[in-house]
C-alpha cells in the first residue's frame, strides 16, 4: 500500500528510500477540513482549499465561540484539528487541551508538563511555543525545556518522552516539530547563549534518537559530505565550517534551529534555516561562520545534507536565517521548476531551485533595506551569492564601541518567524513584515555557560521617512522578486498569514485585530478586535460542513518589548512616532482562542 | 577626597556617611557654596524623562572620585550636564550594557515588556543593595497565570562587572534625569573604570 501511495504522489524518483511517506499523516494533510501541522501542509504554503468563507461574504464573519487558555504570555502558533477534536497549546508551562468540537469544545483531556521555571529566563524573548504536530494517532509537543513528548491523541496519555537539550547550558525550545515518515524532526534554541545548535531526528514510535546534524563544526558532526553536499552548485569541500571560524569558536557558534521545517516528498528532502552565529559582536568571531545563517536541504532518513546556501556570511546584525522555506512549483523563464522561497530576516526574499540549491532570485522585500546594496547574482563573480555590504552599515567595519546608525532592517528582521502564506490561485506570497530600523554597537563579551552571550547594544525604531508605522503586510511575486501590494500597519505584523481558496487572506495584528483582506488587491474586507495582541497564526477548519477560522490572542514575544528606543533627539523622534511607541496603550496581556464563522 | 569639603555643607550627609564624619567636623565652620560641578543640568524640554524632583534631590551627587559620582548615602549615582546632553561615564556605559543584556526582557529604555517589569519604575523604590542582590541572585514570581522569572547573573561577567553602571543608568531613568534617549555625549572613560573592567572581565 505504501509503495502504491508513493507512486500516486509521483515520487517515482525516490528509489533507495528506507522509509516511505507517512500515509496516515498525508491523508490528514490532504483533508482541508483538518489541520495536522502548524505549517498547514508540508510545503509550508499555509493555503487552505476551504472556500465557504470568501471575499464577498467574509464581511459577515462573526464570533462562534471562544476559549481561554489560562496563561497570560505570548501565544504563537495555532490549534490543530483532527476529526472532531481540536488541540490547543499554550506558552510555558506548555499545557495541551483536547477539545471536542462535537460537544461545544468540551475539554476531553488536558496535559500539563512539570517544568522547572528556571528555564523561563533562559528563553530569549518570552516563553512562546509555536505549537503541536500530529502524526499516526499522536500529538507531539516540544516543551520549553527541550523535552519532546508524544501524547496519545485520544487519551492524552504519554507514549514516550525524550530530552533533546540542557536548559542549564542555555538550550531551550520554542519551535514546533516536523513528523516525516517514521521520524520526528526537532530543532533547538540558544543562539544568545553560545549553544552549538542542531536538528535531531527521533523515531516517531519510540522516541529513540536516529541522527543529529549540527549547524557548524566538523563534517561528520554536521552530516555534510565534502564531495556530495553542494553550495551554489559546487561541492562544499573538506572542513567547510571549521575553516570559517577562529580556533574552537564553532563550539559556541549558535546557528540555532528554532524556525519552521518543510518537506518535499518527491525529492525526499527537508528544508529549514539556521540562525545567527554567537556572539552578536562580529569582531569576536572572524570568518564566514559557516553554516550559520544558512538554508539547509537534508535527507530526513539519514540527515545527510544535500545542499546549503549561506545568506548572510559573517553576520553583523543578528539576521537569523530561521524563517520558513515555502515550497512551490512555478514557471521560471517558461520552465516548470521546483522552487523554495524564503523571506529572510535580512530583508531579502530568496527564491532557489529546491532540488539543486541554485539561487534564482534575491530581492529586497522592503524598499528601506539598506545594509547591502544587493545580492551578487553574477555566477562568474568571486562574491557570487553574497550580499554586497554597505560599509556605513557594517558593524564589523565600523568596529567595536562604534554605534552604527540607521541600519535597516533592525535585528528582528524585515520578517521574523511569523510565517507567510502562498496562494496557487494568485501565485503570490502574503508576507507579514516589520518596518523597523536600528542602531547597533558591538562590544567585547566573555562566554559563561548558561549565560547570555550578546555583545551588542541595540536600539530599534520605526523606519525613518516612511509611513511612521512599524509593519507592512505585503503581497510578493517570488518569481520576479517584486512587491505586488503593501498595506501599512501601525505595529509589526507578528502573526502568521493564511491564504484560502475563497480568495481571502487572513492575518492578525499586535493591537489584536483579526483582519481579512482580498487576495488580489489587499483591500481590507473584515476586522475584529480580539482581547489581546495577536502573534499567533491564523488557522481554518471545517466541522459538520461549516468553515471556521481560528486565532490565538496573547501579546508577547519579542514584539512585546515595544520598539521605539534609542532616539537621539527624544522630542523630534517621539513627534514622529508619537502614539506608536507604547503598545500597552492598545492592548493587554491575554491568552484566548477566538473562532469565527458565517451566520447560519 | 578632594571634594569632601563641599560635603560639609549638607549636615544630613554627615550622619549618613560615617567615614567622613571627622572631616566634616573639621570643615563644618567654613561654609562654602555647593560645588556647582556636581549639580545636574537636565534637558528642560525632554517630555520622555518623567522628572521626579524628590528622587532627583535624593540621588544628587555629593562627591566624585575619578569620574564616579556618589549620592549622600554613598551609593553610585548619575551626573548629567549641558542641558541633558552629557552624561557621566557610568550612566553611559550602563545604557550600553542595559541595551545588550537587559532590554530583551525589560524593554528599551527600562520601559518594561509584557513579561518583565519596567525598571524605570522599579528603581524608584529598590535600594542599591536590593538591586545588586536581585541582579546577582535572580527573582521568581510564579503563579498559575503568570510566570515571571529573572535569572541569576552572579556568574555573568558581562553583567556583574557593570553592575554599578546599570544601577546608575537605571537610577537616572527612574529619577527622570534621562529620557528615552541614547546619551549623546559622555564624560571620558575614567582610568579607574578601565582598570576595574580589565580586572573583572579578565580574571
Amino acid at each position: 500500500m505504501r509503495a502504491v501511495h508513493l507512486l500516486a504522489l509521483g515520487a517515482g524518483l525516490a528509489v533507495a528510500t528506507p522509509a516511505l511517506a507517512n500515509e496516515e499523516l498525508m491523508k490528514h494533510l490532504n483533508n482541508p477540513a483538518e489541520q495536522a501541522l502548524q505549517t498547514v501542509d508540508y510545503a509550508n504554503t499555509r493555503y487552505s482549499k476551504l472556500d465557504q468563507i470568501n471575499a464577498s461574504n467574509v464581511k459577515n464573519l462573526q464570533v462562534a465561540w471562544t476559549f481561554s487558555t489560562g496563561v497570560l504570555r505570548g501565544h504563537e502558533g495555532s490549534p490543530l484539528v483532527i476529526g472532531n477534536m481540536m488541540y490547543v497549546h499554550t506558552p510555558f508551562p506548555n499545557i495541551v487541551y483536547a477539545l471536542d468540537l462535537d460537544h461545544d469544545a468540551k475539554i476531553v483531556w488536558k496535559y500539563e508538563p512539570k517544568q522547572d521555571p528556571s528555564v523561563i529566563p533562559v528563553m530569549c524573548c518570552d516563553t512562546v511555543n509555536r505549537g503541536l504536530a500530529y502524526a499516526e494517532g499522536a500529538i507531539i509537543l516540544h516543551q520549553a525545556d527541550t523535552t519532546v513528548v508524544s501524547l496519545d491523541a485520544k487519551s492524552g496519555k504519554v507514549n514516550w518522552s525524550v530530552v533533546n537539550g540542557d536548559p542549564k547550558k542555555g538550550e531551550t525550545n520554542t519551535a514546533t516539530v516536523l513528523p516525516v515518515k517514521d521520524k520526528v524532526i526537532v530543532g533547538i534554541s540558544g543562539g544568545e547563549f553560545g549553544v552549538q545548535c542542531h536538528v535531531t531526528a527521533y523515531d516517531l514510535k519510540s522516541g529513540k534518537k536516529v541522527w543529529r546534524g549540527y549547524s557548524m563544526g566538523p563534517d561528520d558532526q554536521m552530516l555534510v559530505d565534502p564531495e556530495k553536499t553542494t553550495a551554489l552548485g559546487k561541492p562544499v569541500g573538506k572542513d567547510s565550517s571549521l575553516k570559517t571560524w577562529e580556533g574552537d569558536q564553532w563550539k559556541t557558534g549558535g546557528g540555532c534551529t528554532w524556525g519552521w521545517f518543510s518537506y518535499d516528498p518527491k525529492l525526499d528532502l527537508m528544508y529549514y534555516g539556521s540562525g545567527n552565529p554567537s556572539t552578536w559582536n562580529p569582531k569576536q568571531r572572524p570568518g564566514d561562520n559557516k553554516w550559520s545563517m544558512t538554508i539547509w536541504a537534508r535527507n530526513p532518513d539519514t540527515g545527510m545534507a544535500k545542499w546549503v546556501y549561506q545568506m548572510t556570511p559573517h553576520d553583523e546584525w543578528d539576521y537569523d536565517g530561521i524563517n520558513e522555506m515555502i515550497l512551490t512549483d512555478q514557471k521560471v523563464d517558461g520552465k516548470d521548476r521546483p522552487l523554495l522561497t524564503h523571506f529572510d530576516r535580512n530583508g531579502f526574499g530568496y527564491t532557489l531551485d529546491r532540488a539543486t540549491g541554485e539561487l534564482l532570485v534575491a530581492e529586497k522585500f522592503d524598499p528601506v533595506v539598506n545594509w547591502a546594496t544587493k545580492v551578487d547574482m553574477d555566477k562568474g563573480s568571486k562574491t557570487f551569492g553574497r550580499p554586497l555590504v554597505v560599509s556605513k552599515y557594517s558593524t564589523e567595519q565600523n568596529g567595536e564601541d562604534t554605534n552604527s546608525k540607521g541600519i535597516c532592517p533592525a535585528a528582528l528582521g524585515t520578517k521574523d518567524q511569523q510565517p507567510a502564506a502562498f496562494s496557487p490561485k494568485t501565485n503570490l506570497f502574503y508576507v507579514p513584515t516589520n518596518h523597523v530600523c536600528m542602531d547597533y554597537e558591538p562590544f567585547r563579551v566573555t562566554y559563561t555557560p548558561g549565560q547570555p552571550y550578546v555583545g551588542a547594544t541595540l536600539s530599534m525604531y520605526p523606519a525613518p521617512n516612511s509611513h511612521g508605522g512599524m509593519g507592512n503586510f505585503i503581497a510578493w511575486d517570488g518569481v520576479n522578486g517584486k512587491i505586488k501590494w503593501s498595506n501599512a500597519e501601525q505595529f509589526s505584523v507578528w502573526s502568521g498569514a493564511l491564504a484560502t481558496a475563497g480568495d481571502v487572506v487572513f492575518y492578525g495584528t499586535l493591537e489584536g485585530y483579526l483582519k481579512a483582506v482580498d487576495s488580489k488587491t489587499g483591500k481590507e474586507l473584515y476586522k475584529f478586535k480580539t482581547p489581546s495582541g495577536i502573534i499567533g497564526n491564523v488557522m481554518t477548519y471545517s466541522h459538520k460542513g461549516k468553515q471556521y477560522v481560528g486565532i490565538l490572542s496573547g501579546v508577547g514575544g519579542w514584539a512585546g518589548i515595544g520598539l521605539a528606543a534609542g532616539l537621539t533627539d527624544p522630542n523630534a523622534g517621539l513627534g514622529a512616532v508619537g502614539g506608536y511607541a507604547a503598545l500597552s496603550n492598545y492592548t493587554n496581556l491575554g491568552g484566548q482562542l477566538t473562532v469565527f464563522t458565517l451566520p447560519n | 577626597m578632594l571634594h569632601l569639603s563641599q560635603v560639609a555643607l549638607r549636615p544630613f550627609v554627615a550622619a549618613l556617611a560615617l567615614a567622613t564624619v571627622s572631616v566634616v567636623a573639621v570643615n563644618a565652620e567654613d561654609a562654602k557654596p555647593a560645588d556647582k560641578s556636581l549639580a545636574n543640568s537636565l534637558n528642560p524640554d525632554d517630555k520622555t524623562a518623567e522628572k521626579d524632583d524628590k528622587l532627583l534631590a535624593k540621588d544628587a551627587a555629593v562627591k566624585v572620585e575619578d569620574g564616579k559620582y556618589f549620592d549622600a548615602e554613598g551609593h553610585p549615582t548619575f551626573h548629567v550636564t549641558e542641558n541633558g546632553k552629557k552624561f557621566d561615564w557610568y550612566a553611559y556605559s550602563g545604557y550600553r550594557r542595559y541595551h545588550a543584556e537587559c532590554h530583551v526582557c525589560h524593554g528599551p529604555d527600562g520601559m518594561g515588556s509584557t513579561y518583565a517589569p519596567a525598571l524605570k519604575d522599579s528603581l524608584k523604590h529598590l535600594s542599591y543593595e536590593e538591586f545588586i542582590g536581585i541582579l546577582a541572585g535572580g527573582k521568581q514570581d510564579v503563579s498559575s497565570s503568570e510566570q515571571k522569572v529573572m535569572p541569576a547573573f552572579g556568574d555573568n561577567k558581562n553583567v556583574m562587572c557593570y553592575a554599578d553602571d546599570l544601577y546608575v543608568y537605571l537610577k537616572a531613568r527612574a529619577a527622570g534625569a534621562m529620557g528615552r534617549i541614547r546619551p549623546g555625549d559622555k564624560e571620558e572613560k575614567p582610568e579607574a573604570a578601565k582598570k576595574a573592567e580589565k580586572e573583572c572581565m579578565g580574571g
